[in-house]
């Protein structure tokens, strides 16, 4: 039997709303299958299952607001033998009704009898044993759940200063002070909790409803204030920038978008990711999660792409493996995931694999990027705007030539300043050869 | 008034062979060597060898006597040297003078007081330097003490001689030339209740016996740093002070317990649990205990001193339930 648990969706996510199932029950689901969306404070996301087997039992019902690493359902696998509905045993005939004794039967074999003769019982233990991933909670200390509890606050908005950046009594006291301060505040607009719980479902059958604009907004504010106060409060940030002459490139990805139709060009966003992506496989310590007190390097080199949203607020969900895609490919990732977040229509994975953050502000006109690290990652890497500069060439001439402004904030306890502007050299060497970013996934040496 | 612990010890003793006759100590070098921390220096020619009874080096024998004495009607006080050799007593405090009122369906009662030193600190190395206290706070039927203040070494002793039960009493070897000012609240010693001995609000230290000076020194330290401990002096180890230490932590919403006994199985593992059991809701922090090393006591100075419970080690505790490390 698989348990299926709510994922964390990002480092400040509590708890989460189940809008709708996307399977039902009997559904044979396999690795990647898309099976509920999920509402959090910043979109309704699409949660992805990574195993494979049956539905077994649907234990949420749409409009339950369920905490973190609640079993959200329970799967068979496809080892395990067909068990009856679980709503109905009774009613079972008798081929299904000797199901359940094979479980029992195959432990009577190697376990002790007492364990064999009350089968019906572990299930139920299992059930009741603690979330997995528990580590992976806000921690919040017994006395500030108490408090948050009794003021309605929702810890997924208070950021924690505790030991292991657990929320105490005195950070749930700050928050609720704060709101107070604003309630009072002559003029202001009162801010209650944002109500993210849809309506309580669903006796007269109304459809369970995502958050509305306003309170999603509200949520989102909330969501980003804890996680860049967490992160200015626990990251020691260091800055580094750089400029990079981009007249090579420029000219590069003009030639190799000449002819192609507009839906198949190449922006210069994707050269710029995939060159980060590049650059990292030789600064590992940039890429990854600072987490309980040590850097833990990631897994592969996941990217998030900061998106701002149109009603405000921001979202970074990652493009995976970046090192390994191709631009044509690495585009279509992008454009896809712009849109998908401007739709809030994002997947799971895509909200918690990101190891570093790329944001793109030179759309807007900046220059220079000096940003704040979404945590756990340990570095963000900024691009401000390409734009003609007076530069001094070889032999004290001077030219003007387009170049972008590429800035590092990386968490000084995973990384020093002299091995992050290497990391910033490795970016602009990278983007002098820009046939080098091109290659096909497969050709890439790992 | 300055005293020291030493001489609050004699002020007791002396007082209580003067007032009953049925009072009388016995133990190991307590009448010609005046006592083994030389606390009982002229009490043999004072009182007379029939009340300060020499005894041979034999624990069980001289405990059991005790309690045949005790059962028979006279107050006697035994001092055994070190708690580590009261081992050979267990026998005699554990299977005799703790059952013997339940066993008897309460028509025995055993008003025996037991004192022992207890502790590290004076290189005497593993068989002269454990904190077995936990063992005997195991015990029902059994009142434990451990004084750890002048008061207390003053005015425990009356009212362990006033309980009909007995009572085991641990003073730290380290103690007996500590110098504190006797306030008059010393003859309102009790056997129920600990004490705060400084109020704060951020933490409390809770200890016993040897490490309540620590924990006082450690709680300076933090003043300086900004932090308010409040020092929780146990003074009783059984039975545990339940209200005193849950209105304690309830306030300041953390706790570190000090205690020199090793951490597995410790005094502190139960206040801990107490705690959770108690006062889950109101913790802001996990209760973190500061415990001897689990090795036997070194000999060797530095080693010894590494192995103790010590101040640094209590203020960097602190600092780690505060999030200031």
């Amino acid at each position: 039997m698989i348990e299926f648990r709510l994922p964390s969706l990002g480092a400040e996510m509590e708890d989460g709303t189940l809008l709708e199932w996307c399977v039902k029950l009997g559904d044979r689901v396999k690795k990647g299958d898309v099976v509920a969306v999920v509402d959090t404070s910043k979109s309704a996301i699409d949660v992805e299952i990574w195993q494979e087997g049956t539905v077994e039992e649907l234990v949420l019902t749409p409009g339950d607001k369920v905490p973190v690493g609640t079993v959200m359902m329970r799967l068979r696998e496809a080892s395990e033998a067909g068990a009856p509905a679980a709503t109905n045993p009774a009613a079972a005939p008798s081929p299904a009704a000797t199901a359940p004794a094979r479980p029992a039967a195959a432990a009577a074999r190697t376990a002790p009898p007492t364990t064999a003769q009350r089968p019906a019982e572990s299930p139920k233990a299992a059930a009741a044993t603690p979330v997995a991933g528990a580590g992976e909670r806000q921690r919040a200390s017994p006395s500030a759940r108490a408090l948050a509890h009794e003021l309605d606050i929702d810890l997924a908005t208070v950021a924690g200063t505790g030991p292991h950046g657990a929320i105490t009594r005195e950070d749930v006291e700050k928050v609720a002070a704060s709101r107070k301060a604003t309630k009072e505040a002559p003029g202001s607009v009162a801010t209650t909790k944002p109500r993210l719980e849809a309506p309580a479902a669903t006796a007269g059958g109304a459809p369970v409803r995502a958050a509305t604009p306003v309170e999603r907004s509200l949520a989102m504010r909330s969501a980003i204030a804890a996680a860049m106060a967490r992160s200015k409060r626990e990251i020691p940030h260091y800055y580094l920038a750089t400029e990079v002459p981009m007249q090579r490139i420029t000219r590069w990805l003009a030639a190799r978008n000449a002819g192609k139709p507009i839906t198949e060009r190449v922006l210069m966003a994707a050269p710029l990711i995939k060159a980060v992506a590049l650059a990292l496989r030789k600064f590992p310590e940039l890429n990854g999660y600072y987490q309980n007190g040590s850097f833990v390097a990631g897994e592969g080199i996941h990217i998030g792409v900061a998106i701002s949203l149109r009603q405000g607020g921001l979202i970074a969900p990652a493009i995976r493996d970046v090192a390994d895609t191709d631009l044509d490919e690495l585009m279509r990732r992008l454009a896809n995931l712009v849109s998908r977040a401007r739709a809030l229509s994002l997947r799971s994975s895509e909200m918690t694999d990101a190891t570093i953050t790329v944001t793109n502000l030179g759309d807007q006109g900046v220059e220079l990027v000096q940003g704040v690290i979404y945590p756990p990652q340990v570095a963000l890497v900024g691009f401000g705007k390409v734009t003609d500069r007076v530069r001094a060439v070889d032999d004290g001439a001077i030219a003007v030539m387009p170049a972008v402004t590429v800035s590092l904030a990386a968490d000084h306890r995973a990384s020093d300043g002299h091995r992050g502007a290497l990391f910033l050299a490795e970016i602009a060497r990278l983007l002098q050869s820009p046939e080098s970013l091109d290659v096909a996934a497969d050709k890439i040496m790992k | 008034m300055k005293i020291t612990y030493r001489e609050a010890l004699r002020q007791a003793m002396h007082e209580a062979l003067a007032a009953d006759p049925r009072v009388f100590l016995m133990g190991e070098d307590v009448g010609r060597y005046g006592g083994s921390y030389a606390v009982w220096k002229g009490f043999l020619a004072e009182f007379g060898p029939e009340r300060i009874r020499d005894a041979p080096l034999s624990e069980l024998g001289f405990v059991g006597t005790a309690i045949g004495a005790a059962l028979g009607g006279m107050r006697p006080i035994v001092e055994i040297m070190t708690v580590n050799f009261s081992l050979l007593a267990l026998d005699q405090i554990v299977n005799t003078a703790a059952v013997y009122r339940h066993m008897s369906g309460g028509q025995f009662s055993v008003p025996v007081v037991v004192r022992m030193a207890t502790g590290g600190g004076r290189q005497l190395a593993a068989q002269h330097s454990h904190s077995l206290e936990n063992w005997y706070a195991h015990v029902p039927g059994l009142t434990v003490l451990a004084p750890a203040t002048v008061d207390d070494a003053r005015g425990m002793l009356r009212a362990a001689l006033a309980d009909p039960d007995p009572v085991v009493i641990f003073e730290h070897a380290m103690l007996y030339p500590m110098e504190g000012e006797l306030s008059p609240d010393w003859e309102k010693a009790d056997l129920r209740t600990a004490k705060i001995l400084r109020a704060g609000r951020d933490v409390t230290l809770i200890a016993y016996g040897g490490t309540v000076c620590k924990a006082q020194e450690a709680a300076l330290q933090l003043a300086a740093e900004g932090i308010e401990a409040e020092v929780l002096d146990l003074r009783v180890l059984r039975p545990l002070d339940d209200a005193t230490i849950m209105a304690s932590v309830g306030r300041t919403r953390r706790a570190v317990i000090v205690d020199e006994g090793w951490r597995t199985g410790s005094l502190a593992g139960e206040i801990m649990a107490r705690i959770m059991e108690q006062a889950f809701y109101e913790l802001d922090a996990p209760v973190a205990r500061v415990c001897s090393a689990e090795v036997p006591i070194p000999y060797a100075k530095h080693m010894e001193e590494a192995a103790l419970p010590q101040a640094p080690a209590v203020v960097a505790a602190v600092r780690q339930l505060l999030a200031k490390v």
